[in-house]
């Protein structure tokens, strides 16, 4: 299991360094410059910012020195916020993009799975159909027509939640949970559902039931395992999906998270921040995956006796 | 055990538990009234709070806040009155000018602000080194574009001293007469030298002097928190000179870059004020009675940039039908739903007192004249041409129409492209298009602003268009003016002269457009948009009055 690891480890560098370059280069070959603005800035005003931020030196020279200073965890400081470090404006909008998405996944997976669960137990009825199609639903409709339809219903004419904020106003973080995560209840439900129907037609359920077993110790005790093992696979994707692709759902609702930093950054070609964000969250999308297919490998009696033979 | 049908009841007593635990409390337009805080939509999260480092609106109003400059604007009059100097006196010829600086005017770790800051901290703000986008606001003083553009390094040549601590001595190339509005912009302001020097270089950007710990100001207000893309809180300060005249208890400034999401704030009472108001949301706040929707002329001209380089913009007549076709009345009432004034001159009408040139109106048949004249009757011949815009909903819909009134009335092909906005950017620096959509917003209220973009040196130029004379005019003949009556004539003349050629084709002026809770005093339209937090104050109304 361990070299499993350490392999899966080493193969992961290559590809960072991989998107480092590839970011690096096509920032720098996007028409315009961080420091263009609509009001001309004065020759003399240009040449000596680009000088602070070592733009006047060769491509190579600062592609080379972006790595050395990237190997001591320095993303260098931000074009767009002068006095601020990329560092410190990841660790501001981290924290909050990345609660945001756990309590999305934790939305997904508890309406996703319990909906998938009960779809699976009586196929093809009411209860399959309805949850079936509120998924399809789900899985279609997109966070910027669901997030304001949700904040003109509950936040506006209801007056139940806040319309916009993070930890501000008690409750405000429920509306921007539930639509990031309402696409993934979809998937997650559809998911489950697949991954219990192929494991309550198995044998050992079979056997279980003839053993005389009830039928919620049958679901909760032999097929959940079994049936929920495809969820797991798409976990970390998923997570590292939301933590990515919050920015929608960050502007929506004011949430100051680091979704609005990376697009804004594009935006603005802010390049260090460009570079921060994408080499942070890529990470973060190889670490995720890595997780999830140990995890998955953990709970597949098959692959983990395999692996544990090899170590 | 947890059957199906337990589960709903279940359900909705988690919900219910839930919903309890987050009714709705006292909404911050509520809370801000009673404690006298403001909740101010401000737009997006500002680059930072250097004065002599940012540029932008929403960096305005924080730095305006913050700190304060030798003279403010009367956000009534927009006339210059004192601020960090009681009183100003110019020389005989014009070209001196001595601040006196209020002695009771305190730096807000209670220094008292001196004249030796002001020449600090100009060194500063024109140093090549500190890049400062805005250093040409001071470009009116002796020497001070010298000094910026690196061609002498002596900072003591340069038309600034300090003959007392509290008397500035100024001395300008040219007598200038916006110069005391220049004073209101943040980057002539002074920044308190020990705080700066204790965190870095004079001419470093990249310091923490402006976090809330560390940052020294000497305006109305002392920040107090600084939370990233959340929100800006300023309370008043103890050490202002004019504190008594301050109501507010303190502001929070909130980054709303999604102006429709700043609107539902605003209704269900999380701001008293919005940046902006989502263009298909006005007819609705217009109809309603005493409408929070408050809109005024602003100080900016929306544009279309022509490329006299190229055929067939090169050819005059062409970019007078073009002009000439344009139904300025009907786009203003219909696309831009009559938030806009048509504009047929760069400078907004009534400058302080200076109105500009109108010389043509809407002509179809005299376009199609001059078409024919040109060798494109009806359109035949046409090569076609294009309008580049920054991608955006309100763009697109002008240049469809302005596309829509050429087809129908000169019968000539336009085709639109919309560029990402820095490659749009890099397009009108490179002089790589036809015709492009371009906005100016004034800097200070003087016609001299949006008439020497045009000179042939101009960096804001970007259409090909050079003429001595009118180079002329308004670098050295306006300058030299003695009064304003023949200052204005003499800007007339050169926006006549500009407005015959065409290389710009102007389409409307500017308004604000802001959202303001009743409850909110104190904050008068003006042409500027100007905020000047201390006359505001808040009313605290009934909830039903509001």
């Amino acid at each position: 299991m361990t070299r499993y690891i350490i392999v899966r480890i080493l193969q992961a560098l290559p590809v960072i360094l991989a998107v480092i370059t590839a970011t690096f280069f096509l920032v720098r070959m996007a028409p315009g410059g961080p420091f263009d603005s609509e009001k001309a800035v004065m020759p003399e005003v240009k040449a000596a910012l680009e000088a602070r931020y070592k733009l006047d030196q060769p491509i190579l020279a600062q592609y080379f020195s972006y790595l050395s200073d990237l190997r001591e965890g320095d993303f260098g400081p931000s074009f767009k916020y002068p006095g601020r470090s990329v560092n410190e404006l990841i660790a501001a909008g981290m924290p909050i993009t990345a609660e945001l998405g756990l309590y999305a996944l934790i939305f997904a997976v508890l309406l996703g799975g319990v909906t998938g669960v009960i779809a699976s137990l009586r196929p093809n009825s009411w209860v399959d159909h309805i949850p079936m199609t509120l998924a399809m639903i789900g899985i279609c409709v997109p966070s910027f027509l669901l997030g304001p339809s949700l904040v003109l219903l509950f936040g506006v004419h209801l007056d139940w939640f806040p319309v916009s904020g993070w930890g501000d106003i008690p409750g405000d973080k429920v509306l921007p949970s539930i639509t990031l995560g309402a696409a993934y209840a979809a998937y997650v439900s559809r998911l489950s559902r697949a991954g219990m129907l192929e494991v309550l037609s198995q044998d050992y359920i079979r056997t279980a039931r003839a053993k005389g077993l009830a039928e919620w110790r049958v679901i909760t005790r032999h097929a959940l395992r079994g049936g929920l093992l495809p969820l797991v696979a798409f976990m970390g994707p998923a997570f590292a999906g939301l933590l990515s692709g919050s920015f929608v759902v960050e502007t929506i609702f004011q949430v100051p998270g680091l979704g609005r930093f990376y697009v804004q950054a594009a935006f603005n070609r802010d390049y260090t921040m460009i570079l921060g964000t994408t080499i942070f969250l890529s990470t973060l999308i190889v670490i995720f995956n890595l997780l999830s297919d140990v995890l998955a490998a953990w709970m597949n009696p098959r692959i983990r006796s395999d692996l544990l033979d090899h170590d | 055990m947890l059957t199906l049908q337990k589960i709903p009841r279940s359900i909705f007593a988690l919900l219910f538990i839930l919903l309890a635990s987050c009714s709705v409390q006292e909404g911050n337009v509520d809370s801000g009234n009673r404690l006298g805080i403001l909740h101010y939509g401000n737009g997006s999260e500002p680059q930072g709070l250097d004065p002599h480092v940012v540029t932008g609106v929403p960096e305005n109003h924080l730095v305006r806040a913050l700190f304060e400059g030798l003279a403010v604007k009367n956000p009534y009059t927009l006339e210059p009155e004192p601020g960090v100097a009681e009183r100003w006196e110019f020389s005989d010829d014009k070209r001196i000018v001595n601040f006196f600086i209020n002695p009771r005017a305190r730096w807000s770790n209670g220094d008292p602000v001196q004249a030796s800051d002001y020449v600090w901290s100009w060194r500063r703000a024109l140093h090549p080194e500190m890049g400062n986008p805005y250093s040409y606001m001071l470009f009116p003083v002796k020497n001070a574009e010298a000094f910026a553009k690196g061609q002498i390094s002596d900072f003591g040549k340069v038309g600034v001293k300090a003959l007392d601590e509290r008397t500035l001595e100024v001395t300008l190339n040219e007598p200038t007469p916006y110069f005391i509005q220049l004073m209101d912009h943040y980057s002539t302001f002074a920044v308190h030298p020990p705080t700066i020097m204790k965190f870095g270089a004079s001419t470093d950007r990249y310091t923490k002097w402006t976090r809330e710990e560390n940052i020294v100001g000497n305006g109305p207000f002392v920040l107090t928190e600084w939370k990233l893309n959340r929100r800006i809180v300023v309370e008043k300060s103890s050490t202002y000179w004019d504190r008594n005249k301050v109501s507010l208890n303190g502001v929070v400034f909130y980054p709303t870059e999604n102006s429709v999401t700043e609107e539902r704030m605003f209704r269900v009472g999380q701001l008293h004020y919005t940046a902006s108001v989502p263009l298909d949301k006005i007819p609705i706040y217009r109809e309603m009675e005493n409408t929070p929707y408050v809109q005024a002329p602003y100080l900016g001209t929306y544009y279309y940039l022509l490329n006299i380089n190229k055929k067939p913009l090169d050819d005059i007549r062409v970019r007078k039908a073009l002009s000439l076709s344009i139904d300025r009345d009907k786009l203003a009432s219909t696309v831009l739903q009559g938030t806009a004034v048509p504009a047929y001159s760069i400078t907004p009408p009534n400058t302080l007192g200076y109105d500009p040139p109108k010389l043509f109106g809407y002509d179809p048949e005299k376009a199609k004249q001059l078409m024919t004249e040109a060798g494109f009757p009806n359109g035949k011949n046409w090569p076609g041409i294009e309008i580049i815009y920054n991608t955006s909903e309100s763009h697109r819909k002008i240049a469809v129409a302005i596309q829509q009134m050429w087809a129908s009335t000169l019968n000539i092909q336009v085709t639109l492209s919309n560029q990402e906005w820095k490659v749009y950017l890099d397009s009108v620096d490179q002089m790589d298009f036809d015709i492009a959509r371009r906005g100016w917003i004034g800097d200070y209220v003087d016609p001299n602003n949006f008439l020497d973009l045009f000179i042939s040196s101009g960096g804001n130029n970007s259409t090909g268009y050079a003429d001595g004379i009118y180079d002329d005019l308004v670098l050295r003949k306006a300058t030299k003016a003695s009064s304003r009556e023949l200052r204005y004539q003499i800007f007339h003349r050169a926006e006549t002269m500009l407005m015959q050629a065409m290389p710009i084709i102007p389409i409307y002026t500017y308004t604000s457009k802001h959202l303001i809770n009743p409850s909110v005093k104190g904050l008068p339209s003006n042409l500027m948009d100007s905020l000047n937090l201390k006359y505001v104050w808040l009313d605290n109304l009934k909830k039903e009055e509001r």
